[in-house]
């Protein structure tokens, strides 16, 4: 036995996004966010997507080639300010926002990759962010229900994979990542190494290969995966 | 307008209510500036939401490692000993109380510890990031802003007319002006910055300010 090989070439793991798809992505800031794919979505051009993503990265960046392209409907997020063409955008009413804390956010994604239905919370209880939610009186006390988040597709960047999918993170890069990398039905990691089988040792892994479906080397890196001057 | 001078003693008095042993999530902005006071060599564990424990120092321009910020976007190191974690992880880490203090910035902090500091309608609405988890399940929160806003109004209100991050969450408010804890009482002036007269500080307040008989110290 060998374990299989998902290696593909990345237009081809993109061209499987439709029109309407939600896209959750790895990424908090420039680490993790997985530069490569979003270009290859934008240059696909699927519209009306539901963008799940921890932030909408910087002006020029990851999110806002999206944004600027005229592809996402709807971004999931917990914080937008480093992007103030998405803030425009939800206050003129071209892009429906919603945010979650961030935690929040980070749980209701682990919470559809664990295959739960969501998980109760008192957290946001007194603010804006309650509006409209589920109350439910538990035996620990009131809480809302947070629903799990799921996606069509998981867009990932990690620094090193095998053929199989396994995938390692570096550093802060990590966020979002193993979390996204299993609340979708279609996962599609670029790495920036793709090692041998056996070359990750299976007490490295982080993301284990069972949750993904395409694995996409880089051939380079760009410019904008380095450190952002200010 | 807040001087560098007073910014810098409020920073410092800040940082010296951190001790030793304590895990400490630093907020973005103003409260980030206060590991700036911290004595080298302290141990304390600064946790940052992006998924690191054992933040250290800001690196110099040429020596970032592009894939190590922390949360407010600098480019960090780890002391020996950190760690890298996912956001569920992270987040695990603040509303189980594993966090012994958290300082924040502030646009209103009311006399019973309401914080507002996420978003004014209409003019300011980036999202809450991590702010409402801190601010809720942190074991002590600390607000560190300027006593008064830039139109000269108070940031210390009976009430916080601005949306909640978290209610009754704020014990100690560190101002340019003075530090005072929020107590079921109401707000209570403990220190008065240099230079800093008791009438000017209740003057400055918007919540009615007890002030003890006795004399207060000054940072």
């Amino acid at each position: 036995m060998s374990l299989p090989d998902k290696t593909c070439a990345m237009e081809d793991a993109i061209a499987t996004i439709r029109d309407g798809a939600s896209v959750i992505l790895g990424g908090f800031g420039v680490p993790g966010t997985p530069f490569c794919l979003i270009e290859a979505l934008v240059a696909h051009g699927a519209r009306d997507l539901t963008i799940i993503k921890n932030d909408a990265n910087e002006t020029g960046m990851g999110v806002d080639w999206l944004l600027q392209a005229g592809l996402v409907k709807r971004l999931i997020t917990s914080h937008i300010g480093l992007n103030p063409r998405a803030v425009s955008m939800m206050n003129d009413g071209s892009l429906d926002v919603e945010f979650n804390a961030q935690g929040i956010l980070a749980e209701r994604i682990r919470a559809a990759g664990a295959g739960v239905m969501g998980f109760v919370t008192d957290i946001g209880m007194d603010t804006l962010l309650a509006r409209g939610k589920q109350r439910i009186t538990t035996a620990a006390g009131e809480g809302m229900f947070e629903p799990a988040l799921y996606a069509d597709v998981a867009l990932i960047h990690a620094e090193r994979a095998d053929p199989f999918g396994n995938l390692c993170y570096r550093a802060s890069a990590r966020n979002f990542n193993p979390l996204a990398a299993m609340a979708a039905r279609c996962v599609i990691a670029e790495a920036e190494r793709v090692e041998p089988l056996g070359a990750l040792g299976p007490d490295e892994v982080h993301t284990p290969g069972p949750f993904v479906d395409h694995v996409i080397e880089m051939s380079e890196l760009p410019e904008v995966y380095g450190v952002v001057k200010r | 307008m807040v001087s560098s001078n007073a910014k810098t003693r409020m920073l410092a008095r800040a940082a010296a209510d951190i001790v030793p042993g304590m895990c400490v999530n630093l907020g973005i902005g103003l409260p980030t500036q206060v590991v700036g006071h911290l004595p080298a060599g302290m141990p304390v564990c600064l946790h940052s939401e992006n998924g690191i424990s054992g933040v250290g120092p800001v690196m110099p321009a040429g020596q970032e490692d592009r894939n190590l910020i922390d949360a407010g976007g600098s480019y960090v190191s780890t002391l020996p000993g950190g760690a890298y974690f996912d956001s569920a992880v992270s987040f695990a880490i603040v509303r189980s109380g594993r966090l012994d203090l958290t300082l924040l910035g502030a646009f209103e902090v009311a006399a019973n510890g309401d914080l507002a500091n996420w978003i004014i309608p209409g003019r300011f609405s980036p999202g809450a990031g991590g702010a409402i988890e801190l601010a809720q399940r942190a074991r002590r929160v600390g607000a560190i802003t300027a006593h008064v806003d830039k139109a000269g109004n108070p940031k210390i209100v009976d009430r916080c007319t601005l949306p909640l991050t978290a209610s009754g969450s704020v014990s100690r408010i560190y101002t340019d002006m003075a530090v005072c804890d929020v107590t079921p009482r109401g707000v209570v002036l403990r220190e008065l910055a240099e230079g800093v007269s008791v009438r000017e500080v209740v003057e400055a307040t918007g919540a009615p300010l007890e002030v003890p008989d006795a004399p207060l110290p000054v940072f």
